[in-house]
């Protein structure tokens, strides 16, 4: 693509690259990208219609009549719109299903900030040997994948005389959103300087004061990011629901939606409007916080 | 340090951490020990387990279905490795960039990330139904007459790698985007210094600094892959046939539709096995845990 005339790698570490980077400051960001990246924005542009064309076709068809997305087929531009389909939706069993996802989802971030917080302050400060063996196991438990455990799991649920009920669906799935977020939460409570520890002890402050008064506050940011990080799985989880309930009346959006289409399947446009609204919660989550949302996502890269 | 003052700062104890221990143990651990018995029992979801030693084990191996499982998962998660690495490294590096544009572009790239894998599979489903869907419209123009991609035994796999990948990809762009916005400006400045254009800055640079993203992203999607079974059970159900039946999706179909629980305990403890030997064979080989810096002299 470019023509150069040096033939060898470029070295990692010039010595004078601090010195010549001062009169170029202001062409910082425009010394990488000079000329306009012309295969870069042709295979974004690729990817823009493989994502794009399915979330327009997702958004327009659930505002289309059913008897015109038959007769205009998948693609044609809607003469007329709808809201139909989302009314249809709404007064099905839908909002139940909604219901029940956000108690779920609710009831996980609950669990695991009450679990997680006291956990991780007691590895970042205490000087017992046996914490520090309980978090090799949490680093340990990183690596369960729940298809592991789903068959045990059954047993133990039927077992507890739990099948059937959200607390089934919401105690697997905090066990499993909990390592992640010790290990999240230890690494941000690491940064609090020791120098705040002593001054709340003057303060006269035991373990359970200092906290409440020093490390809930200061951990706020890591506190948001396990909690979206543990509302994402709890929102969009499926193994657990599926395996460890039945009952329409303990149902989650993701079967629902499943149920739906089975229901529905030919019926495109009303099927697109229950995904639509399922998706619908985290989009405002992403448009209201797109930063504590992206942090909760990555949080499992370990970055 | 402040100043020689010894305060006798409290400190929590082991008792902090044992509600957390206890739950994620209750439910995540002793389940895991619990397969590993359950392997060796027959248990049809109702009655009590009962110990049948290594009949489990030895079905497996006369198992064509497990054969072609294992076969499939495997092909599933090299393929999506590649195909998901090819696409969205340079689609993370693209992005790094500050322009407006690519800003835009960010946003609408990560939708897809914010769908649980249900709705994914279903919103795939209508728009692969061959009689109602894209499928129908577009099957014609790329060979497939009846555009039917779903019900196409060589088709399908290809179907369920794609939207996997689909649905994946946003979190190892965003992965790269981060992490190319991480790579020190002077080594732009001293690769322009030397003459090098934009593919040698990409090749010599970019490639090289991100080495550490792609193992993290490789490990995940090794790992992902491997345990992933609700798109091709909403889309596909492992068929036409068997012709998508993956390792995790056969053991559902075994455990709870057959229920023959404990032989698809014994298919989990192969699934679980085979996840963290692949792991850490990845961070072993690439020295991943050895953290050594990929900027040396800096």
């Amino acid at each position: 693509m470019t023509t150069t005339s040096s033939t060898r790698p470029a070295p990692p570490s010039p010595p004078d690259a601090g010195t010549t980077a001062a009169p170029r400051r202001r062409s910082r960001t425009s010394a990488r990208w000079r000329r306009p990246n012309v295969p870069g924005g042709l295979g974004a542009g690729v990817w823009l219609v493989i994502v794009g064309v399915p979330l327009y076709f997702l958004a327009v068809t659930s505002l289309r009549a059913s008897g015109a997305y038959l007769a205009d087929g998948p693609m044609a531009l809607p003469s007329s719109l709808t809201v139909g389909n989302y009314i249809t939706v709404l007064t099905s069993q839908f909002p139940r299903y909604f219901l029940n996802n956000l108690l779920v989802t609710v009831a996980c971030v609950a669990i695991v900030i009450a679990l997680a917080l006291p956990a991780a302050y007691a590895i970042v400060r205490s000087r017992s040997r046996l914490v520090s063996t309980a978090f090799s196991v949490v680093l340990l438990g990183l690596a369960v994948p729940a298809q592991a455990v789903i068959v045990p799991l059954y047993l133990m649920i039927t077992q507890l005389r739990l099948y059937d009920s959200l607390l089934a669906i919401i105690l697997p799935t905090s066990a499993f959103a909990l390592p992640l977020s010790i290990v999240v939460l230890t690494s941000s409570l690491r940064d609090v300087p020791k120098e705040l520890y002593e001054a709340i002890t003057i303060d006269g402050a035991g373990t359970v004061r200092t906290l409440f008064s020093l490390v809930l506050p200061l951990s706020r940011s890591g506190l948001a990011t396990i909690g979206i990080y543990t509302a994402l799985q709890a929102w969009n989880g499926f193994l657990f629901p599926l395996v460890l309930t039945q009952d329409p009346a303990v149902r989650v959006l993701t079967l629902g939606l499943w149920d739906f289409q089975g229901q529905y399947g030919t019926n495109v446009p009303l099927v697109t409007a229950a995904v639509t609204l399922s998706l619908l919660p985290l989009l405002v989550v992403y448009l209201l916080g797109r930063r504590f949302l992206l942090a909760g996502l990555t949080a499992g890269a370990g970055k | 340090m402040s100043g020689a003052s010894h305060v006798d700062v409290a400190r929590p104890g082991f008792g902090w951490v044992v509600p957390a221990l206890v739950f994620f143990a209750l439910f995540a651990l002793v389940p895991m020990l619990g397969l590993i018995y359950l392997s060796f029992t027959a248990y049809d979801g109702l009655n009590p387990p009962v110990w049948v030693g290594m009949q489990n084990w030895q079905a497996l191996a006369g198992d064509q279905l497990f054969l072609d499982s294992l076969r499939l998962s495997g092909m599933l998660t090299l393929l999506s490795w590649l195909l998901q690495t090819a696409v969205a490294l340079p689609l993370g590096v693209y992005l790094a960039g500050k322009q407006r544009t690519r800003a835009v572009l960010a946003a609408i790239f990560f939708v897809p990330q914010l769908m649980s894998g249900a709705a994914i599979a279903v919103l795939w489903g209508t728009l692969f139904d061959p009689n109602f869907g894209l499928a129908s419209v577009l099957g014609p123009l790329v060979g497939v007459p009846d555009g039917n991609f779903i019900g196409n035994p060589s088709l399908a796999f290809y179907v369920i790698l794609f939207v996997i990948s689909w649905q994946f990809m946003p979190f190892h762009t965003l992965l790269y985007q981060g992490a190319t916005r991480a790579i020190p400006e002077s080594l732009y400045e001293a690769a322009t210094l030397d003459g090098a254009g934009r593919w040698r800055q990409f090749r010599s640079v970019t490639v090289p600094q991100l080495r550490d993203t792609i193992i993290t992203s490789g490990v995940l999607i090794v790992v992902g892959s491997l345990t992933y079974f609700e798109i091709v059970l909403i889309l596909t159900n492992g068929g036409p046939g068997t012709a998508t039946r993956i390792l995790p999706l056969h053991m559902y179909i075994e455990g709870f539709r057959s229920f023959q629980m404990g032989y698809a305990a014994a298919l989990a403890v192969v699934l679980l096995v085979i996840g963290t030997a692949l792991s850490l064979v990845i961070t072993r080989v690439t020295g991943y845990r050895q953290m050594t810096s990929q900027r040396e002299g800096m």
